[in-house]
């Protein structure tokens, strides 16, 4: 069947299997020349698609066992985040960290190693992994945690799923008193201003900006940086508090088709950036936000990747390290602003103190942007590659669908040690993606 | 205040686990009833952690007629809905062929599932309430050349809730009707299936968790497949006889 990402670029032919039991994943496993585990297809490009054999862990989701002392649960690997959120919220558990969206799986989040708003203060996504069990090439289940087989484990987080189909994992959640975040909102005119805005809010649980991306020259970095903390009954009126866990279950809006190619344009993209900063700006203020409005806000629209049109969309994060973060940032911003070519969604992130053997995040700030597949905006993504590698800045993995393995080598002195560890476990030749092939790892 | 229980049969059906999953989140106890039942732990372990209710595992044979009364008899409690997900495909260029193959499709289609729930309709008759939801199919709407033998089952199995539904309308217990089009299970996979008209199992199991709470008598899942079936149950037989469909 055609698969893609949820960038929808590029889009493959791909054989499929949806194994229900585990020895049916090892009988794919020993028999298969190639394969690659595919949770729920968010990573954007083609890090999830074998074209021989991919193989869908959707049936693999069963919760294994909770301990409500310590907030360990133990889960297969297909259990999206939202299960998680459904079931545990309600009790008094949030994840500890989280992506943008609530649709990824547990086995997903381990492979790309995700982040969350509180990089800065709790690091990447492995900060909550105690374990995980992985099938090698030989079909057989290894136990990898950091205290034993710490390679192994240390290459799984991040890894890609090149390192074998994790299987299940332990993680802990974050007990949270209810399920409101206190959001404070603080307009930045500038990038220098939205840096220091980060800054002086290393202490803040979470915290993101939303940046304009078309601003240039006295408003390049228009930033509104948002600040937030898990809220606390006392937080609440009483008549919330009550019940602190409800929030009002929302109407999902679907994207029913895909927009035509000139939808999101230049025009439309600066006509709103200027809008939602004005109006952003204007409630500079602390506000009670329930908790699928503040980390999913686009989980609500169903489908968002369809405004991108038919031929779909790219995705471009890079980290930067701290010390040539502003450089970089403003060489960046200056390109985009330049190219004219509106990302609808930009957002700039302080992420923290990350020591890992191939996971994306580095000490610094993280950019994300995102561009329609078109000739113009591919060659501005080479523009903004070079950019990053001569700041000394890596590339997300699990947001690329088309840079070079020279690209990745020149940004990751990592990669030759990634490699090595593949080669001598065996992993090479068995567990790829188009994504492995196109950058030869 | 506690909801009453719900039993699935054809609990490791991808259908029978969605519809279970459904009824669970809603707070029901879930009786989870198939072949080598003790194999379904994980689930069950699964369905408490998530929900927190109660789920309870038991052995059943659609096919070992004479054990359908023991069955029902050695519930830990006669559950309120019953939802039938009990079903085999089986391959029709086989079916066709091989009298025994035909045989087994047609027993695990319409007799099995239709004498599990005569006992539990005789039951729930006594006691006087209680749901029963069969899911039967669209193929047995009309009989057609790719896949008449599942077909005409269903199409007896249709009958059989039909005339169930009218015979207990007034004695308080309900009868739902499921006809779903094509649905994502493992009995499609493989099968090049269009999108527009698939439907995951989740979805079916959202609209037989509505069916029940509004006494709905037969629903198509995914509307469209009312439209279809208009459609091909109204071509004339001289006309049908002769498509490729």
């Amino acid at each position: 069947m055609k698969l893609s990402g949820w960038g929808r670029y590029p889009v493959l032919q791909a054989r499929v299997h949806r194994p229900r039991s585990l020895e049916a994943l090892r009988q794919l496993v020993v028999s298969e020349p190639s394969l690659i585990a595919r949770g729920n297809g968010r990573a954007y490009g083609d890090s999830a698609i074998n074209t021989a054999a991919t193989v869908e862990t959707r049936h693999l989701n069963r919760m294994i066992a909770f301990d409500p002392q310590t907030g360990q649960l133990i889960a297969e690997a297909g259990v999206l985040l939202g299960d998680i959120i459904t079931a545990f919220l309600p009790r008094g558990w949030f994840p500890m960290v989280s992506p943008g969206t609530k649709f990824v799986t547990l086995g997903g989040a381990i492979a790309a190693d995700v982040h969350g708003k509180n990089h800065h203060k709790d690091g990447s996504f492995r900060a909550c992994v105690d374990w995980v069990d992985i099938m090698g090439p030989d079909g057989e289940t290894r136990h990898c945690a950091p205290q034993g087989d710490a390679a192994l484990f240390d290459h799984t987080l991040g890894g890609m799923g090149l390192t074998g189909i994790i299987l299940r994992a332990a993680i802990r959640l974050r007990p949270v008193e209810t399920a409101w975040i206190r959001q404070t909102t603080m307009a930045a005119p500038n990038l220098k201003a939205a840096m220091a805005a980060f800054e002086a809010a290393q202490d803040s649980t979470y915290s993101v900006a939303w940046i304009d991306c078309l601003g240039a020259g006295a408003n390049l970095g228009r930033s509104l940086v948002m600040l937030g903390e898990h809220a606390v009954r006392a937080d609440m009126s009483l008549r919330q508090a009550q019940a602190p866990f409800r929030i009002k279950p929302k109407r999902k809006l679907g994207i029913p088709f895909d927009f035509p190619a000139f939808a999101l344009n230049s025009a439309t993209v600066r006509a709103f950036n200027a809008l939602y900063y004005r109006a952003g700006a204007k409630k500079t203020d602390t506000q009670l936000v329930d908790w699928d409005s503040y980390f999913y806000p686009l989980d609500a629209i169903l489908g968002w990747n369809r405004i991108y049109g038919r031929k779909g969309f790219a995705q471009f994060q890079c980290a930067l390290p701290l010390d040539r973060s502003e450089a970089g940032l403003t060489a960046l911003l200056s390109e985009v602003a330049k190219a004219g070519s509106g990302s609808f969604l930009a957002v700039l992130k302080r992420f923290g103190k990350q020591d890992s053997a191939f996971s994306f995040p580095m000490e610094g700030y993280t950019l994300a942007l995102d561009f329609p597949v078109t000739p113009k905006t591919l060659a501005l993504l080479e523009r903004l590659d070079q950019i990053t590698i001569d700041h000394g800045g890596r590339f997300y993995l699990a947001k690329d669908s088309r840079m070079t393995g020279a690209t990745l080598r020149a940004s990751d002195p990592r990669t030759p040690d990634f490699q090595a560890h593949r080669d001598s476990h065996g992993f090479t030749s068995r567990f790829r993606s188009a994504q492995s092939e196109r950058l030869a790892l | 205040m506690t909801k009453p229980p719900v039993l699935i049969l054809g609990a490791r059906s991808d259908i029978g686990k969605a519809v279970a999953h459904k009824f669970a989140a809603l707070g029901h106890p879930v009786q989870l009833a198939a072949r080598n039942a003790a194999s379904l732990e994980a689930d069950k372990t699964d369905m408490e952690l998530r929900y927190r209710v109660a789920v309870s595992l038991h052995d059943f044979d659609a096919l070992a007629l004479d054990t359908h009364d023991a069955f029902v008899a050695a519930l830990p409690e006669l559950p309120r809905i019953a939802v039938c997900a009990v079903g085999l495909m089986g391959e029709q260029s086989e079916n066709e062929r091989d009298v025994a193959a035909a045989a087994r499709v047609m027993r695990s289609n319409f007799e099995g599932p239709a004498s599990i729930l005569a006992t539990l309709a005789n039951r729930f008759e006594e006691r006087g309430s209680g749901t029963i939801v069969g899911i039967s199919s669209v193929a047995g709407d009309r009989g057609r050349a790719t896949n008449y033998v599942y077909g005409s089952a269903k199409a007896g199995f249709t009958a059989f809730l039909s005339g169930l539904r009218n015979r207990l309308a007034k004695r308080g217990v309900h009868v739902v009707t499921v006809l779903p089009g094509f649905v994502a299970t493992q009995m499609t996979e493989g099968m090049d299936l269009p999108a527009k008209l698939t439907a995951e199992p989740s979805e079916l199991a959202e609209a037989i968790a509505r069916a029940v709470e509004r006494k709905k008598n037969v629903i198509y899942v995914r509307p469209i497949w009312r439209l279809i079936m208009l459609i091909i149950r109204t071509i004339p037989e001289r006309i049908f006889k002769g498509m490729k469909i």
